[in-house]
């Protein structure tokens, strides 16, 4: 499904190049959620931003689906986007718009006509469960209902691919486990995969099947969440630090 | 008192025309602003090397213009602009000449305007707007004028306010108005009622500008 082949990212000049990412290959099939972890800096948001293209590869292949995306034009290109849902540690939702416009917007920039926009826009925020709030704008909503409709934004197009970047880092963790939650029900629902950026094991250890353990551009670890038996230091560290949460954790109140 | 009030009724006519060329001339050049001030602002955001469309030449070319524009003294930019506005306008003086001069002050100052406010739009909604598929143009026209409409309608607030002082000083090319008003009959005639009465309608000018203005970014400002 995703297939990222010796792609590296180098800023900088020939003189002094600054390595975000060495050359690494990056595979998921239909339906796997992988993990990137790393502290900050680490390149697993580059890589991650490399999967739909919005940085450049300075080397290596892109291929989604069987399409390889490091050929396409620019319109190609943005076309291929669509089809990848992504969120972010911000929301990045519009301040402009009421949740339901917001969800809309991926459909407008699609070129959707309005009344299947609507549509389509009010299925996914009943998706999120946030068929309420369709009228209200970003500034009233709590993190985990920006969260939320943002989500359902990435949704809209109906993809297989989603990408989180930081996804729950800034809710506090008894919201980010119910977008986790979330999460976890689209991949069984919708067979979606997923690359899911964190610099918490915890979510990994919830969401992921494998995790991608990153270091100063380069990957240091590629650990079977299942049976997790880290090799690098900074894989050890991170089992260490933390025990992960479980279906069975307890919320001390739902966060919708 | 009996003086201030003397004049109003004797320059009625004379204040009436004043404040009518003053709004002639603001109105262009607020005009002036949003139609092309607005585009040149997107333009040096747009094609910036960080920016969403990067084009350093282009780039380059429009900030070296806007910024030789904006060193001019207004004064200076009046005279020079004269036989362009006898081309655009048919004559050299007035109002009318006026507006031209003052349009080419304001598109500049303007641009530099809109060009901060977009700066200000955060950069993970470009982000986003990109990984959504958007355009350029999209990006601009759905998410950064929308996202940044607040404080351009607090830009152009700033800009009609300064603009209308801005507007007596291009009475030294006769333009009319009403600071040409005060300093022909106030200051150089010592008729200083007239000068009052001038400087009392611009205020409430001013006042007025300031209050929709302000009235018009609570209404836009959702955040």
């Amino acid at each position: 499904m995703i297939e990222l082949s010796g792609v590296s990212k180098t800023y900088g000049t020939a003189q002094a190049p600054i390595h975000a990412l060495h050359p690494t290959d990056l595979k998921l099939d239909e339906g796997q959620v992988v993990g990137l972890l790393g502290f900050s800096g680490a390149g697993k948001s580059t890589l991650l931003r490399l999967v739909n293209l919005l940085e450049t590869p300075s080397s290596g292949r892109v291929s989604l689906g069987g399409q390889d995306l490091t050929g396409l034009t620019a319109a190609e290109l943005r076309q291929a986007r669509q089809q990848v849902g992504m969120i972010f540690q911000q929301f990045n939702l519009l301040s402009s718009r009421t949740a339901l416009e917001n969800v809309a917007f991926a459909l407008e920039v699609a070129g959707l006509e309005a009344s299947v926009r609507r549509e389509r826009a009010r299925e996914a925020l009943s998706a999120v469960g946030l068929s309420d709030k369709e009228t209200a704008f970003p500034a009233q909503l709590s993190g985990g209902q920006k969260q939320r409709v943002a989500i359902a934004r990435a949704l809209a197009m109906r993809p297989k691919i989603l990408l989180s970047d930081e996804a729950t880092s800034a809710l506090d963790p008894h919201t980010a486990l119910s977008i986790l939650r979330l999460l976890k029900q689209l991949k069984a629902e919708r067979g979606m995969t997923m690359v899911v950026v964190t610099h918490d094991i915890k979510v990994a250890s919830y969401l992921c099947e494998q995790s991608v353990v990153l270091e100063k551009g380069r990957v240091v670890d590629r650990i079977d969440m299942g049976n997790p038996q880290p090799v690098s230091r900074l894989g050890k560290f991170f089992f260490e630090t933390a025990r992960g949460w479980t279906d069975d954790t307890e919320l001390p109140q739902e966060d919708a | 008192m009996n003086d201030l009030f003397g004049a109003l009724v004797e320059f009625g006519p004379a204040l009436w025309k004043a404040t009518t060329d003053t709004f002639l001339m603001v109105g262009v050049t607020m005009v002036s602003a949003v139609l092309l001030g607005t585009p040149l602002g997107v333009l040096l955001f747009v094609t910036s090397s960080q920016g969403l469309y990067p084009k350093p030449v282009l780039n380059r070319v429009a900030a070296y213009l806007v910024n030789v524009l904006r060193s001019f003294p207004f004064i200076i930019l009046l005279v020079l602009l004269i036989p362009f506005s006898r081309v655009v306008v048919g004559t050299s003086i007035g109002p009318k000449a006026a507006a031209v001069a003052l349009s080419f002050a304001v598109i500049p100052y303007f641009a530099r305007l809109v060009e901060q406010n977009l700066r200000d739009v955060p950069r993970g909604m470009v982000e986003m707007a990109r990984a959504c598929g958007a355009t350029p143009l999209q990006t601009v026209l759905k998410v950064l004028i929308p996202e940044a409409l607040p404080a351009l309608l607090g830009s152009l607030t700033v800009t009609a306010t300064g603009f209308i002082a801005y507007s007596a000083v291009a009475g030294a090319v006769g333009a009319g108005g009403l600071g040409d008003l005060a300093i022909r009959y106030g200051y150089y005639r010592f008729e200083t009622s007239v000068m009052i009465w001038c400087v009392v309608i611009m205020f409430v000018l001013v006042q007025c500008t300031q209050l929709l203005g302000d009235w018009l970014v609570r209404r836009t400002d959702k955040r």
